[in-house]
């Protein structure tokens, strides 16, 4: 790999993967792709740490733990521009849906009270290797700054082929309608 | 299922000729009668008018004075805008919860009195102010409430606690309210003497068309706020196609800090009545309506009165002034506590017995309003003004005001003053001016049109009052010095996400978020960019919301960030470490986690 090509991070914090599934959907434009840029931190390659100074930061997912938490912070100090990928990174989406029932009541369906929950004890798992839980579920521009946001669920290939290509190019972002229409 | 109750719903329903379109006085009457309108009568009222439980209901759950679930016999609301706030209303409230021993919005025990918060009661010039039932009481204090609670908790009736009366017809049998007009300044057009039938005649020597046509040469615009020409409006509805025409008085007088048109009902009902009678002529219709809002309800028997004695004078019925052919009544509807409702196309909803929800524009109510038929909606104080136009001549009235302002303009001023109250004044008068007038000259900030309006600072008191500079419906709120001016626009913010009437999502979520991001800056959590944020989502929610409620909401934001930027800089901090926006506090968001977990952080435990 030469390093003097930008690199591009990704995580997926609390989100389904789908977001991921549909950066992979760019096909076999991820071999143009890798011509422009390298893969730092990210599932895609399974890099764990960053590895240095990143172009472009991709999120799918918001924030439910302190471990979400963590990564993003990650993220926003080796990123030059972070991007909220989808639905969930930018609104909370499905997790979010917990947002208006309170955390007690969450962990007692969990670990208590939901049809298939075996626990005589009926403590909450406290194992230090569990993340704590938020409060709620917080989209990522409430934890730290985003540069941009990318809609969908998920943003379709193209969307997001375009984006990458434009930011990475130094060319404006030209998003035609039908690729952020969604009804 | 009680045999009472159906009989109760028949009876009602028939006395509104079972028309659905009467329905919000179908469950005035009922939840008068019953205290509540409840679930089981919401079907049986739907039985009774051949129609849906829910569009019952829909009715039911909109109003604020409506309800289908039982209240106190006697329900006390505390009126809760800034003025009254200011003046007082939340040691008043403390005091009835303590005395009354509920909390705020519950029941007493024994079911006889309940307290509520309202929005502005149109009593700000003598706050703080609450309605018990239909009756208003002002100038309230801690020891007044604790004393009204102890005898409504006795079984005494509202309507005993007033002790003295207000002026004028205040005193009138038919009143008997404490309410003091207030009246500060009186100008030539509104606040004059007025012989009733003068204007008409002078109207039925004329054509319909000349008569339209004297109401544009005198420059007349709406009174309410927008400023809509009323004899192009008239016009529109004179020849726009349909068999029926309506005249619509909005007394939905509900722009928080607005009381002017309580002083005209109160005083010259004659007038405005004059003035629905001669548009009546003017765009072919027979049948009136004032939409008179829940809050003056205390009004109503003073004003079925008046209506009955024109009736008698023939002024109101058939061939009016000897008119042959010209027939014309008017009928009062009551609201029912939605401020949306002095929106014109939410107003004829509601007269139309639905949800107070606004229309889809065009058609405009010129073309299809009440009933899908033409229909001309003005101010109260429009309506007065036309019954002296006709009687004065347009020349008369054109030459008083500003260019492009014509007249006087009643302004019902409030908050940090000497002399609060309802003042008629030229349009073209500077803020300055009238703050003098007032005994406002300290002001650190007017709000100018109430919520909807805009908050300005000394730097604009040269500005005129007019509809092409400072334009208001009436409302003018004074704050001094010492008031913080965020705290108020967080509380024009809150009015604002309470009344949207939820339809439309700009107006829906994008008074949210405004109001989101001003409790943050107000708690020191805020950053430069939520400004810029607050900007652009004000701007989006102005441009695409559905009717003027949301074209408007988000003023309270823009205009103080345009006049008074700098109380929104200094509340705002240098960031936080760690990248963190300002609002994100890690070890608060983990708290519900550690005390239910009961461990500490393993990641953020410093």
């Amino acid at each position: 790999m030469s390093t003097d090509k930008p690199k591009v991070a990704t995580a997926s914090l609390a989100g389904c993967f789908g977001c991921h599934m549909s950066i992979l959907d760019i096909d076999d434009r991820i071999l143009q792709l890798i011509d422009l840029v390298d893969f730092d931190k990210s599932p895609v390659d399974d890099i764990k740490e960053f590895t240095g100074r990143c172009a472009v930061g991709l999120i799918e997912g918001g924030c439910c733990n302190e471990e979400n938490v963590r990564v993003l912070q990650d993220f926003r100090k080796h990123c030059d521009v972070l991007i909220s990928l989808g639905e969930c990174a930018i609104c909370g989406g499905i997790p979010a849906m917990r947002n208006n029932v309170p955390l007690k009541e969450c962990f007692d369906e969990a670990y208590r009270n939901g049809p298939s929950v075996h626990n005589p004890s009926g403590e909450y798992p406290s194992d230090p290797e569990i993340p704590l839980l938020l409060n709620k579920v917080y989209p990522c521009h409430e934890v730290v700054k985003m540069d941009y946001h990318l809609q969908g669920c998920p943003p379709p290939a193209d969307t997001i082929w375009a984006a990458l290509t434009a930011l990475l190019t130094d060319k404006p972002v030209e998003l035609p309608y039908e690729l952020i229409k969604y009804d | 299922m009680s045999d009472s109750l159906a009989a109760l719903v028949a009876s009602t329903c028939e006395e509104f000729g079972n028309d659905r379109t009467r329905m919000m006085d179908i469950v005035r009457a009922i939840q008068k009668e019953e205290g509540c309108v409840s679930s089981e009568t919401l079907d049986l009222i739907a039985g009774q008018l051949g129609t849906y439980r829910v569009e019952v209901e829909s009715v039911v759950s909109f109003y604020a004075f409506l309800s289908s679930r039982p209240k106190g016999e006697v329900v006390v609301r505390i009126c809760d805008d800034i003025i009254d706030e200011m003046k007082g209303a939340e040691n008043v409230a403390a005091a009835f919860a303590e005395e009354l021993g509920v909390e705020m919005g519950g029941t007493t025990e024994d079911g006889k009195v309940t307290l509520e918060r309202t929005p502005c009661i149109g009593m700000c010039d003598q706050a703080p102010a609450a309605i018990v039932n239909d009756v208003p009481i002002t100038n309230l204090d801690e020891s007044k409430a604790r004393a009204i609670a102890k005898i409504l908790q006795e079984g005494g009736a509202p309507a005993h606690l007033v002790t003295t009366f207000g002026h004028g017809n205040n005193a009138n049998d038919l009143v008997r309210s404490m309410v003091t007009n207030n009246i500060r300044k009186r100008g030539p057009v509104v606040f004059s003497d007025f012989s009733s039938g003068s204007a008409i005649d002078k109207a039925l020597a004329m054509t319909p068309a000349e008569v339209i046509r004297d109401v544009k040469t005198s420059r007349l615009r709406g009174r309410g706020g927008a400023g809509f020409p009323t004899g192009m409006k008239w016009d529109f509805t004179r020849h726009s196609t349909g068999d029926k025409r309506y005249v619509i008085c909005n007394a939905d007088e509900g722009e928080p800090g607005t009381f002017k048109d309580r002083t005209i009902l109160t005083e010259c009902p004659d007038l405005m009545f004059e003035g629905m009678t001669i548009a009546g002529y003017a765009v072919g219709s027979d049948a009136g309506i004032v939409y008179l809002r829940g809050e003056y309800a205390y009004l109503l028997p003073f004003l079925e009165d008046v209506l009955s004695k024109r009736r008698e004078k023939g002024l109101l019925g058939t061939n009016i002034g000897g008119k042959e052919g010209f027939a014309f009544d008017i009928r009062i509807q009551m609201g029912a506590g939605a401020y949306i409702c002095g929106e014109e196309t939410a107003l004829i909803s509601s007269c139309e017995g639905q949800r107070g929800d606004p229309k889809n524009r065009p058609p405009f109510p010129a073309q299809k309003g009440y009933l899908a038929s033409p229909t001309t909606v003005n101010n109260v104080e429009t309506f007065c003004c036309v019954a002296r136009i006709l009687d004065q001549g347009p020349g008369w009235f054109a030459q008083m005001g500003s260019k492009g302002s014509a007249g006087t303009k009643l302004l019902s001023v409030s908050g940090d003053c000497t002399s609060p109250g309802v003042y008629e004044v030229p349009f073209g008068i500077t803020l300055g001016d009238f703050l003098k007038l007032a005994g406002g000259e300290n002001a650190a900030a007017v709000q100018v049109g109430g919520p909807s309006g805009q908050m300005v600072g000394p730097d604009d008191f040269g500005k005129t009052i007019c509809y092409d500079d400072l334009a208001t419906g009436g409302s003018v709120m004074v704050f001094g010095p010492h008031r913080n001016i965020l705290e108020i626009a967080a509380k024009f913010m809150d009015f604002f996400v309470e009344e949207s009437c939820g339809y439309c999502t700009p107006c829906r979520a994008g008074n949210v978020l405004l109001q989101g991001h001003l409790k943050r800056i107000l708690d020191g959590r805020g950053e430069m960019e939520d400004l810029d944020y607050m900007q652009k989502t004000g701007e989006t929610v102005k441009l695409t919301s559905r009717c003027g409620l949301g074209q408007t909401s988000p003023n309270p934001v823009l205009s103080t960030l345009k006049n008074f930027r700098p109380a929104y800089e200094v509340l705002i901090k240098e960031k936080k470490e760690e990248g963190f926006k300002a609002a994100f506090d890690i070890q608060e968001a983990l708290g519900d986690s550690k005390g239910l977990i009961g461990r500490e952080s393993t990641i953020y435990n410093d």
